[in-house]
């Protein structure tokens, strides 16, 4: 290229300019977002929920393995919610202090819906973008995995494998982690192939960007806000799993606990005069699912890209 | 110059096989011929422009020069290469020399990347070696040259106009100094006052850094004002191929001189005047081309022998694939 | 009276980027058998104000001012008094035929249903009409191929299914917005040969909307050019081509590339369409104009009859512009 020095001259001055900074579409989405004020709620209550699940323990007068005596065996007159022996949300049927309880199960809870899904993002996301790009035989026989690993009763083969090798939180993770990322790849695969004929696309190919480039800078970026939006609704679905294995004993073992099995046990002294025991984990786990939804409905409508 | 033209197309082929929604595996699929023995040479600071209406094959003959999708025959770049084999890897090299420009100005943009990425993809694919300074400079530079503001870099492409996203395409292709571009409709989703701007530049800038353009359009006003030289295709094949000149001023082919005729001229006393040369029919379908000549389905000229033999080109400059070619009889 | 005078049209719609004020103070009237040009660039508001007139704005769109149609207001009228008027007297042809064409009915059912719904024809009745339109529309082999599914014909086929449906209840308007536009040239040359005929045939009033001068040109008797939602000029087709009294007008007929001009450098005017929606003051084309002045980014000249059937807005003279 050959430029004379006016030319240069002038270029410098024009290049000196300020950036000016764009505003992408995150960004846009962002704001959004933030007018919607349900999904704002929605996430103001996950913030909460997160923060009581981290920082509870700092304020729980017991922990939560600890038995108080002096209400054991009366726990429907003595155990139940109060301010002036500590026990804010009561105790359980042990005498366990439910608040310390509470705290705990938040934590196993948000865990498991936070690990499943985040499993399903990772291994779904690059297992889709992958057979959808590369597409013919490839994804042929990868979708056909899928389909097959789709067709077994997941919940029958959760159980089995809880049973067989043992309760414990990490088989829990892997059971459920193995099947969330099922459907997200699914539906990542079919992003990706509506996205493989854009144009953009081509012109990376042309240029000669190999092809796991193409899919980690022009793929996977444009699949973000569905893999968002799924991935928040997949929380609450992973969460709702774990609560109904534990629910029928087999998912975390005393002394740990979950929501689920706090609802197991709750629900079992109902008859008892001991609602709270019910109504606190019920409480926050209803909460939760709900935020989970909200926010996902607003990250679905900020990223539409219907209205871009 | 060496003296050899800077890409030889030869009988260039390209069929795809289709596949019937709920054929069984084993079924064998069907073959649509989409390029159909094309042979051009393209001369150094040469443009080229190909014409044909939808379902001509002329995007398709692009892609297959840049092994975006498989062809057989040859296209020998710069009288050595042939690139059409090369694998993968080694056709690496030859794509900072032929670089694209495509017809969607928004759509040919990741809308995730800023423009600054945009443009510099193609730099950091070839010159993996570049510092981020450099390249900077490189896009600012190519930024400016193709008529954008260089501190717009860390805009997005949402922010733009059609033209100005024309514009960002153009500067990606031309960042990384190529000797062809390939210029797929660049203009035909913009409207006609920025046309006028993008095809001017597009002048300017072939002019100036010497480049060698293919410049593919179904507006034949558009490839008139840009091209040396223009192709016509039909059905995948070549019709007729000559100067600009000789092309638009003495079609010899029935089919340019009907495609020539349906412009419409954007005054009403010629519009008015003009005769149209109806052609008969519908396009037919290119699974199952005519026998002979492609084009005789719905020439007026056609006889016994269209059915027959293919036409072979012309000898020479002005190349007309036609049994009876000749000026149109109005 | 005129068969359709349009007064002081406006269309706005609610985005999420604020208002898009996409058609202002248009004035248009058609006579009966009149045919009318409206050309414009994309943002141009020229679909838009087709579909305020059709009564079809999206959920968002809001028109104000005054359709009148046959001396009859049809602008936010309820629906009793537009449904007949649009069923009957006035038709539209889109871009795309297939988003007004059921996939899944055969043409001879959707066109036959018009008949039966809107004229109380017997089924028998309707088909043998739909069959002689079809042949209007020289479409061949027009009694084997009404049972065909829409896509079935290629696309200008397909559009010539489209006019021979709009024309079916003999209407007395026919807007046609854009109905070349995904065609190939042969094929445009033959819908609008078609159209042209058909028009004098049946002698109803026409309003063709396109970017295309050249089908312009060829088609029509008066010509509305719009620019930023407004009109700019209005003239007969040939005073308009011949001696364009607006900067846009000009600058446009410069720009375009055309197969019986030698090649070279185009005229080509500078800058970007308008942002619809950013408010508008002053004329909407001043920002790319040549003779703009100071005034221009304030004050919109009114559309001025600057000669007998001619029509501009524009704050410089005539000789100003030479």
């Amino acid at each position: 290229m050959v430029i004379d020095s006016t030319r240069m001259k002038s270029l410098a001055d024009r290049l000196a300019g300020d950036e000016v900074k764009g505003r992408s579409l995150w960004a846009d989405a962002r704001k959004r977002f933030l007018k919607n004020k349900a999904a704002v709620s929605g996430l103001v209550v996950l913030l909460l929920v997160l923060a009581f699940a981290v920082f509870g323990n700092m304020i729980a007068a017991y922990s939560n393995e600890t038995l108080d005596f002096s209400v054991m065996g009366q726990i429907a007159e003595k155990g139940g919610p109060s301010l002036s022996n500590g026990h804010y949300f009561g105790t359980d049927d042990l005498g366990r202090d439910l608040f310390a309880r509470t705290v705990q199960g938040t934590q196993i809870s948000l865990a498991v819906g936070i690990v499943g899904s985040a499993i399903a993002v990772l291994v779904g996301t690059f297992y889709g973008a992958f057979a959808g790009y590369v597409g013919g035989r490839t994804d042929n026989v990868m979708m056909r995995l899928v389909d097959i690993l789709m067709s077994i009763p997941y919940m029958f083969v959760l159980i089995l494998l809880l049973v067989v090798f043992g309760r414990s939180i990490i088989m829990l993770f892997m059971g459920i982690g193995l099947i969330s990322w099922l459907d997200m790849s699914r539906i990542v695969r079919g992003q990706t192939l509506s996205l493989k004929h854009k144009e953009f696309i081509e012109a990376a190919e042309a240029t000669g960007v190999s092809r796991l480039t193409i899919i980690r800078r022009h793929i996977v970026p444009n699949l973000l806000g569905v893999v968002a939006v799924y991935a928040t609704l997949l929380v609450p679905l992973m969460i709702l799993t774990e609560s109904f294995i534990s629910f029928l004993g087999l998912g975390v073992q005393e002394p740990l606990t979950s929501w689920g099995a706090l609802i197991s046990e709750g629900s079992g002294t109902i008859n008892y005069g001991t609602l709270w025991q019910l109504a606190f984990p019920l409480f926050f786990f209803v909460i939760t699912l709900f935020a989970f939804f909200f926010v996902g409905d607003g990250l679905r409508d900020a990223l539409d890209p219907k209205d871009r | 110059m060496t003296g050899a033209p800077l890409l030889r197309v030869e009988d260039l082929h390209v069929a795809f096989t289709l596949r019937r929604e709920g054929d069984w595996p084993w079924t064998p699929p069907r073959k649509l011929q989409a390029v159909n023995g094309v042979s051009f040479d393209l001369a150094e600071g040469e443009v080229l422009g190909i014409v044909g209406e939808s379902g001509c094959g002329k995007s398709t003959l692009a892609r297959a020069l840049i092994q975006m999708v498989p062809a057989t025959g040859r296209a020998i770049w710069q009288g050595k290469t042939d690139l059409l084999p090369l694998s993968r890897h080694a056709m690496l090299k030859y794509r900072a020399d032929i670089q694209m420009v495509f017809q969607d100005p928004l759509a040919s943009l990741n809308p995730r990347m800023t423009v600054g990425e945009i443009i510099a993809e193609p730099l950091r694919t070839h010159h993996p070696e570049l510092g981020r300074d450099e390249v900077k400079a490189r896009v600012k530079a190519i930024m400016d040259r193709v008529g954008l503001l260089a501190n717009q870099i860390n805009r997005y492409p949402h922010e733009f106009s059609g033209g100005q996203c024309q514009r960002i395409g153009i500067a990606r292709a031309l960042v990384v100094g190529p000797k062809l571009v390939i210029c797929d409709e660049p203009v035909s989703a913009l409207d006609v006052s920025i046309q006028a701007q993008v095809i001017n530049l597009l002048m300017e800038l072939q002019r100036d850094l010497g480049l060698t353009l293919i410049f593919i359009a179904h507006d034949l006003s558009v490839v008139k004002h840009i091209s040396n030289r223009v192709m016509v295709l039909y059905l995948g094949q070549m019709m007729e191929m000559a100067s600009g000149q000789a092309l638009y001023g003495a079609p010899q082919h029935p089919y340019t001189q009907a495609l020539l005729s349906a412009v419409p001229i954007p005054d009403p006393v010629l519009e008015r005047q003009k005769v149209v040369i109806p052609l008969v029919g519908d396009l037919p379908s290119p699974l199952a081309p005519p026998s002979g000549c492609v084009f005789r389905t719905r020439c007026s000229r056609a006889e016994a022998i269209c059915a027959e033999a293919v036409p072979q080109p012309t000898e020479g400059e002005h190349l007309v694939a036609c049994h009876f070619p000749g000026p149109a009889e109005v | 009276m005129a068969l359709l005078d349009v007064k002081d049209l406006g269309v706005s719609f609610a985005t999420n980027d604020g208002t898009v004020n996409a058609v202002n103070g248009v004035n248009l009237t058609l006579a009966r058998g009149e045919t009318l040009g409206i050309v414009g660039e994309s943002g141009s508001g020229k679909s838009q104000l087709a579909f305020a007139i059709m009564g079809l704005l999206a959920q968002n769109g809001r028109a104000r001012g005054s359709v009148k149609f046959d001396g009859q207001e049809i602008l936010n009228a309820p629906p009793a008094i537009i449904n007949p008027i649009r069923a009957n007297h006035i038709a539209m042809v889109f871009q795309d035929p297939m988003t007004s064409l059921n996939p899944y009915l055969r043409v001879s059912e959707q066109m036959a249903e018009v008949l039966v719904h809107h004229k109380g024809m017997s089924r028998r009745e309707a088909l043998a009409e739909c069959v002689r339109m079809l042949d209007a529309v020289k479409i061949p082999d027009a009694k084997g191929r009404i049972r065909l599914y829409p896509h079935e014909f290629s696309g200008g086929m397909r559009q010539r299914v489209m006019i021979a449906m709009s024309l079916l209840c003999r209407p007395d308007l026919l807007i046609a917005d854009e109905p070349t536009t995904a065609l190939d040239v042969t094929v445009q040359a033959q819908i609008m040969q078609l159209l042209a005929e058909l028009q004098r045939e049946f002698g109803m009033a026409t309003i063709l909307i396109t970017h295309d001068l050249g089908v312009i040109a060829g088609f029509c008797e008066r010509v509305i050019v719009l620019y930023g939602g407004r009109v700019m000029e209005e003239a007969s087709v040939y005073p308009l081509f011949a001696e364009p009294a607006h900067p846009y007008t000009r600058g446009l007929l410069r720009a375009i590339p055309r197969v019986d001009h030698e090649g070279g450098e185009l005229d080509s005017i500078p800058g970007s369409p308008p942002n619809m929606t950013r408010d508008q003051q002053g004329c909407p084309f001043a920002p790319r104009c040549e003779f703009a002045g100071e005034d221009c980014a304030e004050t919109l000249a009114p559309l001025v009859e600057y000669a007998p059937g001619r029509w501009r807005a524009c704050n410089r003279s005539l000789e100003g512009m030479a």
